[in-house]
């Protein structure tokens, strides 16, 4: 299972909520998958999907899931101290972790070797640190909007992308629809 | 009354209740205030990026931000700055501790003194300079600026204004 099919999987969970979508291709996917006025497409910032989400989720009540990717994780790693030790429980991190840098050509990351995520998390102070496989990426991700507690789910899942066209909406637009949504 | 708890004054008047901090010991005292401020969210951040990130989602949840770092981090910035908090349009004051200027003891300091200004001009960041503490008397209508535009503007405040390195 690739990381658009966790995507197309779980889609009619999102939707319910405020999403912060990583760069490339994973928003490319999401974008033609679902288009939501309440997801925030990152057309560029390698890195700061998750720095987003926790200060949309400490600033304001409604749930928020950041999705980011291994590679966009290990690029801003000094995110997981900041998480832990600013504890939102509207907030919850999703990494999916494909162990390479999709939107580039799938080039390995360390997190495809020897580095695992769920316990670097876990020693940045991270209490609730789920791990899963693909497939059970939504169960999870359900049990953590209902157990009302931060929780960050490393999904495993295989590498490789489809084909997906970019995404064209002017930020500015981007950014004031899901502004109205979270002030909805 | 103390100049930093002056420029946390100025913030709260002006609605700032997110801030994010890099350390710095220039600005120490207004972070300590930012601290001790009811009402102002503190959020230390481990890299100046990040405290970017974290302010641009505080904005879009209806917090106005404010992030507080030296003027090496504009070297770590630039992409943040022109990739989320330029294109989406998103205000952000950021006031900076400009080392490396006069009284400055470290030399490795104005290496990045020299193109701090150049950057920020490159970046049509719009740039103030605090050299005395009556300049600071500004404060209050550079912030509402950056709200009414919606772009980062830079604040730096030198060595002069805190009144040199102490006994560094």
């Amino acid at each position: 299972m690739i990381r658009s099919e966790i995507l197309r999987d779980i889609a009619p969970i999102l939707r319910d909520h405020l999403v912060i979508c990583n760069i490339g291709l994973p928003s490319q996917e999401l974008h033609m998958i679902d288009d939501q006025p309440s997801n925030f497409y990152m057309l560029g910032t390698m890195g700061l999907a998750s720095s987003i989400g926790l200060g949309l989720a400490l600033a304001q009540p409604k749930k928020v899931i950041s999705i980011d990717g291994d590679g966009s994780v290990l690029t801003n790693l000094g995110t997981l101290p900041t998480i832990a030790n600013n504890v939102a429980d509207n907030f919850i991190l999703l990494i999916i972790d494909n162990g390479s840098y999709g939107s580039t050509g799938d080039q390995p990351t360390y997190a495809g070797k020897k580095t695992r995520l769920e316990a670097v998390a876990a020693a940045c102070g991270c209490e609730a640190v789920v791990t899963c496989k693909a497939e059970e990426t939504g169960t999870a991700l359900k049990a953590a909007l209902a157990s009302g507690k931060m929780t960050v789910i490393v999904a495993k899942c295989d590498s490789g992308n489809i084909k997906v066209p970019v995404i064209t909406k002017d930020p500015v637009t981007i950014r004031d629809r899901f502004m109205a949504e979270v002030a909805r | 009354m103390s100049i930093s708890r002056k420029i946390v004054d100025d913030l709260v008047a002006n609605d700032v209740s997110f801030v994010t901090t890099v350390p710095c010991k220039q600005l120490a005292g207004v972070i300590e205030e930012v601290e001790n401020r009811p009402g102002m969210f503190h959020i230390p951040a481990n890299k100046e990026d990040e405290g970017m990130g974290l302010c641009a989602g505080a904005f879009m949840g209806g917090k106005r931000p404010c992030i507080i770092m030296q003027n090496t981090a504009i070297g770590v910035t630039i992409n943040t700055l022109a990739t989320l908090i330029q294109f989406y349009r998103l205000p952000l004051p950021m006031l900076i501790s400009f080392r490396g200027e006069l009284r400055e003891p470290v030399a490795c300091q104005v290496e990045m003194a020299v193109h701090t200004k150049a950057l920020l001009a490159q970046m049509h960041i719009p740039t103030y300079h605090f050299h005395k503490h009556a300049d600071a008397d500004e404060l209050d209508a550079i912030l509402k600026y950056t709200f009414m535009c919606s772009k980062p503007v830079a604040i730096l405040t030198d060595a002069s204004f805190w009144g040199g390195y102490g006994d560094q």
